[in-house]
């Protein structure tokens, strides 16, 4: 059977318990093998809380949330669900058990019964995929915020999931943090062919997204390519949302009748757009 | 705060270093007992020997590891003094309305060695055994109890994440003393009771976030797959060797010397 959606979400609705409103309101999406969704919206909007159903740490008060075709409802494979689709949370301290890198990096293979010496391996190998295998043997708090996300990162790969979902990974770091988070993210997707959820409030980083989801009080309001959504920059602000840096200054140029293409999202692209026009 | 050598680790590959844990707690547990089974000065050469020994091989400077004595200092000499007074007998000099009597200089001088080596022997322990090394150990330890109802493994995690956060936790209370000071907060004046009240502004902070942390870390255990100790398997294997064996017995000799020492 080939399987042809990571997750799946059906008509899911989610309620907090001391909360009259719908954090998630009826919410249908698929996620392919190998795709890499952005996920945006302001504060509030339920994309947090539509990550944390995505590998069963909450469950949907109505619908249901499929992980390679698993129900996350099943309880019996409530782990094999984990494992498949492993998260990396917003506070990089906060996710780090162990007081060696090497020894957290290894906590969820330890869970899941991996004998020691495949361990070994695979601490190996997700420490070289996010590039500090010479901080190996270092104690965690002497890390700087973006390395300490990145054994975050690390200490899921080494499950080896399918997928990756992160929850705002970048929100508590540095601009310096945020750039090494990020193309790590990106090398997961394009190298090592992990599916990657990756929910943010930087619009930046949604740009090297295949597709964007944008979220608006448990609903998705908008759906398409960076390209596609980003160019649609007064819809956005409306949402209360913000464009790339680039993109708003594209739009506002050719508000005022310089003939730019509006869907620029880097600055190389804009550069190239404006020694064109010259 | 940052002084304290005492459960600080220094990583190195001596022969102390690559000593099963388990190894470590044991002997260091049963040279505890055996300090306290002493009775005289001469037994002190048999653990002071194999104190001498051990560090030799720990490569562990000295001073390192007598500057785990310094904050304890006070405890010794408190001990020293008041033995000296409390202690009826011969009486050697008068202060007043004590006496310091020869006994009691004797009995003094006595448990502070037994302190002063209690520390230094425990030091050492923490000095050559990582924190996980150390948690590990004791979970294995503790394991054969596990059929009695003692929780081992969690035992052994809470002390991982307690270690884990320590410095996270002294960061923060840092950053929110900075914070509240900027707002006007005063933590070196005053008398103890006005100092002590003067804290709640920084515990109540701190506490908060500790517990937003424990959430937050449990939810990121639970992503990881994390459900008890069951079916668990370990990076790194304790495994007894020979080196392990040899010291058990060089150490029994060292304890059947200072017992053989009390019928002097």
């Amino acid at each position: 059977m080939t399987i042809t959606a990571e997750i799946t979400a059906k008509d899911v609705c989610y309620q907090y318990t001391n909360s009259s409103a719908l954090a998630l309101n009826n919410i249908n999406l698929t996620i392919k093998p190998g795709e890499f969704v952005a996920i945006i919206g302001p504060n509030g909007s339920g994309k947090s809380t539509l990550a944390k159903l995505f590998n069963g740490i909450f469950l949907p008060t109505k619908g249901d949330i499929f992980v390679n075709g698993l129900n996350t409802k099943d309880k019996d494979k409530i782990w094999e669900i984990r494992q498949k689709a492993g998260m990396v949370f917003q506070n990089p301290d906060n996710q780090i058990v162990a007081t060696i890198v090497e020894e957290d990096v290894a906590f969820g293979p330890e869970n899941l019964g991996i004998p020691p010496k495949e361990i070994r391996q695979r601490i190996d190998e997700a420490l070289r995929t996010v590039e500090l295998t010479e901080f190996a043997n270092k104690a965690p708090h002497l890390l700087s915020g973006g390395q300490k996300q990145r054994v975050a990162i690390a200490g899921i790969l080494a499950m080896k999931p399918d997928c990756i979902i992160l929850d705002e990974p970048t929100a508590m770091l540095d601009p310096v943090g945020r750039k090494e988070v990020i193309s790590t993210v990106n090398k997961l997707n394009k190298q090592e062919g992990k599916t990657v959820v990756l929910i943010t409030h930087f619009m930046q980083e949604a740009v090297c997204a295949d597709r964007v989801l944008v979220m608006e009080k448990g609903r998705i309001v908008m759906e398409g390519k960076p390209r596609e959504i980003f160019s649609q920059v007064e819809e956005l602000k409306k949402h209360g949302l913000d464009v790339p840096q680039v993109t708003e200054l594209a739009y506002l140029l050719s508000k005022e009748n310089v003939p730019l293409p509006r869907d620029i999202l880097t600055v190389d692209e804009m550069v190239d757009c404006l020694c064109q026009l010259l | 705060m940052r002084e304290i050598t005492i459960g600080q680790y220094i990583p190195g590959n001596s022969l102390v270093h690559r000593l099963d844990p388990r190894t470590k707690i044991l002997v260091t547990l049963a040279y505890m007992i055996l300090l306290f089974a002493l009775n005289n000065f001469y037994g002190y050469i048999f653990p002071v020997v194999f104190l001498i020994l051990a560090t030799i091989l720990s490569r562990i400077s000295v001073r390192y590891l007598l500057k785990g004595l310094k904050p304890l200092i006070f405890i010794i000499t408190l001990t020293f003094v008041l033995n000296s007074f409390m202690i009826k007998g011969r009486v050697i000099y008068e202060l007043g309305p004590l006496d310091i009597t020869y006994e009691g200089l004797v009995q003094g001088a006595f448990m502070a060695i037994r302190l002063i080596l209690l520390i230094t022997g425990t030091s050492l322990l923490t000095l050559t055994t990582s924190p996980i090394s150390l948690t590990d150990g004791i979970e294995r330890l503790l394991s054969p109890f596990k059929k009695v109802g003692v929780p081992a493994h969690e035992l052994a995690m809470m002390m991982t994440i307690a270690l884990r956060f320590i410095p996270t936790l002294l960061e923060e209370t840092d950053k929110i003393m900075k914070a509240q000071m900027a707002r006007g907060a005063d933590f070196e004046s005053g008398n103890l009771i006005n100092r002590a009240k003067n804290l709640v502004p920084l515990l109540v902070p701190l506490f908060i976030s500790a517990f937003r942390r424990a959430d937050d870390l449990a939810m990121a255990m639970e992503a990881r797959c994390y459900r008890g100790g069951e079916n668990r398997t370990r990076l790194k294997e304790l495994k007894m060797t020979f080196i392990d064996m040899a010291t058990f017995a060089v150490f029994t000799l060292f304890a059947i010397g200072g017992i053989a020492s009390r019928f002097l």
